[in-house]
């Protein structure tokens, strides 16, 4: 399989209309022919990603490269940055705003999500520049 | 089960059917939609009371054979039109979301 590369504009005015990029990627993984549960994986990492972008850090770019043994998310913003890391991955923690949380966001598990589904994540953050988020799915192993 | 026979079973309204002969294997609730994301199966009927285009967002990516909308909750215009477009059974209720998922349960065993 030849390498395939991806990139994606995130919008971050509109919160309602996100997911957009998400339900692309899953087009061209399940054009790839992966399998369905390495799909799933790869489109909640992306999905929850792609959400945050939106809700927390206003928009952003989203890169999806895939080759024969696994596929990369590469999440970049210009948000305000996660001043606690390690309280952000807590399942349930949530600074989402009352907007955000009456279309149903802000129960404090997209990063546990992400993190779940994907073999490696990291995240890189700096208060007032931004957030990059990189996740990797590997196409051998197990979900972590 | 199929959606149609659910739907006609519970006399369900339909907003959208994409595919009425599709299996219902399972029912899940959810209305927080990362929670959701992280755990609903496929091809099960997933019941929440959201109405925005995010629903179809989710349900295009976990793949429920339908999606319910409950307490008499109507989508709206852009969470219809996304339905549509991107193949998202969507149907509804008057029913609480107790007593759907347990008549849910009733016919699906
Ligand atoms: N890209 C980002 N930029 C700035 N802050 C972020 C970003 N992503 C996450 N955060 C912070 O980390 C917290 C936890 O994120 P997480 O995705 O786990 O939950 P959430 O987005 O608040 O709710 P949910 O994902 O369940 O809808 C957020 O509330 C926010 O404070
Ligand atoms: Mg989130």
């Amino acid at each position: 399989m030849d390498t395939v590369k991806l990139v994606y504009e995130i919008d971050g005015d509109n919160f309602s209309a996100a997911g957009e990029a998400s339900t692309a990627v899953k087009r061209v993984l399940k054009k790839l022919k992966l399998p369905s549960a390495i799909v799933r994986r790869a489109v909640i990492c992306m999905y929850e990603g792609e959400i945050n972008m939106v809700i927390h850090a206003d928009g952003g770019r989203a890169y999806v490269d895939v080759d024969e043994e696994k596929i990369v998310i590469r999440l970049e913003d210009r948000g305000p940055g996660i001043p606690d890391i390690d309280k952000a991955m807590q399942e349930g923690w949530s600074t989402a705003s009352a907007e955000a949380r009456n279309s149903g966001f802000g129960a404090g598990m997209g990063l546990p999500n992400m993190k779940r589904n994907s073999n490696d994540m990291k995240i890189e953050t700096e208060l007032g520049v931004g957030t990059t988020v990189t996740m990797t799915i590997l196409f051998g192993g197990e979900a972590s | 089960m199929t959606v149609k026979e659910l739907s006609d079973a519970l006399e369900l309204k339909v907003f959208y059917m994409e595919e009425e002969d599709r299996e219902v294997e399972g029912g899940y609730c959810g209305d927080l939609l990362s929670w959701v994301m992280g755990r609903c199966p496929e091809n099960v009927a997933w019941v929440t009371i959201m109405s925005n285009q995010n629903v179809a967002a989710v349900a295009v990516l976990c793949d429920p054979a339908c999606t319910i909308l409950s307490e008499g909750v109507t989508p709206d215009a852009e969470l219809l039109e996304r339905a549509e477009k991107q193949g998202v059974t969507l149907l509804g209720t008057d029913m609480d979301e107790y007593q759907l998922c347990w008549r849910i349960k009733e016919l699906l065993g």
